[in-house]
């Protein structure tokens, strides 16, 4: 008995230890969003988005509009690049040779790619494109960041045309649509919210992504237009960085409210991504 | 018979062909990056190799302005910051996980782990930001002195602490990879069948008991693989750690207070002096290539370990 007190009281010592991890976890989460909240939110207006940096650094107002609109181009150039190249691959992996040797190596390498470091592939897009060019530029950012979707979105959108079920396709096929034709309007469409999701947490992971933009779009602080793509630009994220490291107030201010614009970005994004799946998993039901 | 009727039809349907060669064109576009990213900044970074040689990566010389690119101070940093981050981020990790998939109620296991995932979402500049104007000021107040002055005997906390040093970085890294770990962890858990948990209960076993015999060691090896992601993912942290870390060269120094820096944060940090110097810029580009062959091999590690454990599952 005493010792079947002892295993019980062991018992609920580890569980107390496991929920003291998870507590260990969420506070400095809750910390980080209250903190970038409370010293965000006072700059937070209109002009944010639609001013650009003042050129006085010590000057307050003014905005991160040349970050943001930057983001967005670059993010949807990523996007354009890294979309079509994984979902098209992820066909390949799931529909036409899944047990296949390409398919298998492909598969293994494009988990190993998630997993290199951002700033690499920011030095890889430098020495490629940037020294040939002989110049930093909006493309050069884009197309770093959709080096950095790519795997993500391979994978992602390998796991969604694999839940589609094979009867769907056999009855396309049996009705004699061609292999092409099938894969394109039955089972690519029904893929499409898991496809869809996917592609929004790697737009998510890549307006979040500083290194390897300092290497290729390496930042501005005037506003570039939005045809301009040969010359350097600003993110949102680069204008964080270069702005938290200066010594004067107003422009640390305005580092935290581009830091509270991000993470309401990245966490929109990442809601609708899960909205998505949701809403599919319940129509299935 | 299957396979000359699929001739057939592949040469009657010139559209087939050309889909199934695109989508396998698109799936090679992964390898042919991959090996084209190793190849086209090996070649750019070919001049500091030749220049320096072997001692990029043994020297701990690291002075571009004489033309010193010895690195192995920025190994020294990211392998300790890195370190650091995996002792703290390890344990909590696993012992999230193990509550969300084994003793959370079921109504609040998801909800709990859809936050804990949310840590993997806050991009690294909000980190290094957070982490410099509100971690610093806290752990060096009320956590690095402190511990320097009880521990000063230990050369790990003898020195002064400065707030931005190798252990602030370790513990900005360990916030960021227990979301990596904790979710790898939570799908390896589930993995172990449930008929080897109830016949660990039906012996009398209590829940930790169960945990102990019947989940954990079956999850070594994904436990294991979990690890190495995340130390993978602390080794080419840029951003935050650049923030955190002081950006000093060349300190090799057991004194986990002293700034220093990483190879990521380095290359961040010193990129644009380097931008007229080609042999500095080479160096830096180097730094660039070992970083990824260091990070490559733990992250094709792990991959194997995981997908040998599918196998044999």
């Amino acid at each position: 008995v005493n010792s079947l007190a002892r295993r019980r009281r062991r018992d609920r010592i580890m569980l107390g230890t496991m929920i003291f991890a998870v507590v260990v976890a969420i506070v400095p989460l809750g910390f980080i969003l209250a903190d970038v909240i409370a010293k965000g939110i006072g700059q937070l207006s209109a002009s944010f988005f639609t001013q650009p940096e003042p050129f006085v650094a010590t000057a307050t107002g003014g905005g991160f509009a040349a970050g943001i609109r930057g983001t967005i181009k670059m993010v949807a150039l990523g996007t354009l690049v890294a979309v079509p190249i994984g979902v098209l691959a992820a066909v390949y992996l799931s529909e036409y040779d899944p047990r296949g040797p390409l398919a298998t190596v492909v598969r293994f390498f494009a988990d190993v790619m998630t997993g290199i470091p951002s700033i690499f592939v920011g030095i890889f897009v430098f020495t490629a494109v940037v020294l040939t060019t002989h110049s930093f530029s909006s493309w050069a950012g884009g197309l770093a960041l959709g080096i950095l979707m790519l795997p993500v979105i391979v994978r992602t959108s390998e796991e969604a045309l694999r839940l589609v079920p094979g009867s769907l396709r056999e009855a396309s096929l049996a009705l004699g649509v061609r292999r092409w034709r099938t894969i394109w309007s039955v089972t690519l469409p029904t893929a499409l919210p898991g496809i869809t999701t996917g592609a929004l947490l790697a737009i998510a992971r890549a307006a979040g992504e500083t290194a390897p933009l300092l290497l290729t779009a390496f930042g501005n602080q005037i506003m570039v237009p939005w045809g301009s793509w040969n010359g350097p630009e600003a993110s949102l994220t680069l204008e964080i960085f270069t702005n938290s490291r200066s010594p004067f107030p107003a422009q640390q201010a305005r580092a935290w409210t581009g830091a509270l614009v991000l993470i309401l970005g990245v966490l929109v994004l990442s809601l609708a991504a899960r909205a998505v799946v949701e809403r599919r998993t319940r129509a299935a039901r | 018979m299957a396979v000359i009727s699929a001739g057939r039809l592949v040469s009657r349907r010139p559209a087939d062909t050309i889909f199934r060669f695109a989508t396998a064109a698109c799936a090679s576009i992964v390898l042919l990056l991959l090996a084209g990213m190793l190849i086209r900044t090996t070649w750019a970074a070919w001049p500091a190799f030749s220049h320096s040689g072997i001692s990029i990566v043994t020297s701990n010389d690291w002075n571009p302005n004489i033309n010193k690119f010895g690195g192995l101070s920025f190994i020294y940093g990211t392998l300790v910051t890195s370190v650091i981050a995996l002792l703290i981020a390890v344990p909590i990790s696993v012992l999230i996980a193990l509550f969300l998939t084994e003793a959370a109620p079921p109504g609040l296991g998801r909800p709990l782990g859809y936050v804990v995932d949310l840590l993997a979402a806050v991009p690294s500049v909000v980190y290094g930001l957070w982490g410099v104007f509100v971690l610093v000021p806290f752990l060096t107040n009320d956590v690095w002195t402190p511990l320097s002055n009880h521990l000063s005997f230990l050369p790990l906390f003898s020195q002064f602490a400065s707030g931005r040093d190798f252990a602030t970085a370790g513990v900005i890294l360990a916030l960021m990879i227990i979301p990596i770990i904790s979710a790898i962890c939570r799908e390896v858990f589930r993995t172990v069948p449930a008929d080897e948990r109830e016949s660990a209960l039906a012996l009398g076993a209590t829940r930790w008991e169960m945990i102990r015999l019947a989940v954990l060691p079956r999850s070594k090896q994904g436990v294991v693989a979990a690890v190495m992601l995340g130390f993978g993912r602390a080794v080419g942290e840029t951003i935050a750690v650049a923030y955190l870390i002081g950006g000093v060269p060349n300190k090799i120094t057991p004194h986990l207070f002293e700034q220093g820096s990483t190879i990521a944060a380095n290359i961040a940090l010193q990129f644009n002096e380097a931008a007229s110097l080609p042999l500095f810029k080479a160096a830096l580009i180097a730094l660039g290539v070992v970083l990824f062959v260091i990070t490559l091999i733990i992250n094709i590690g792990a991959r194997l370990i995981i997908s040998r454990g599918g196998r044999a599952a």
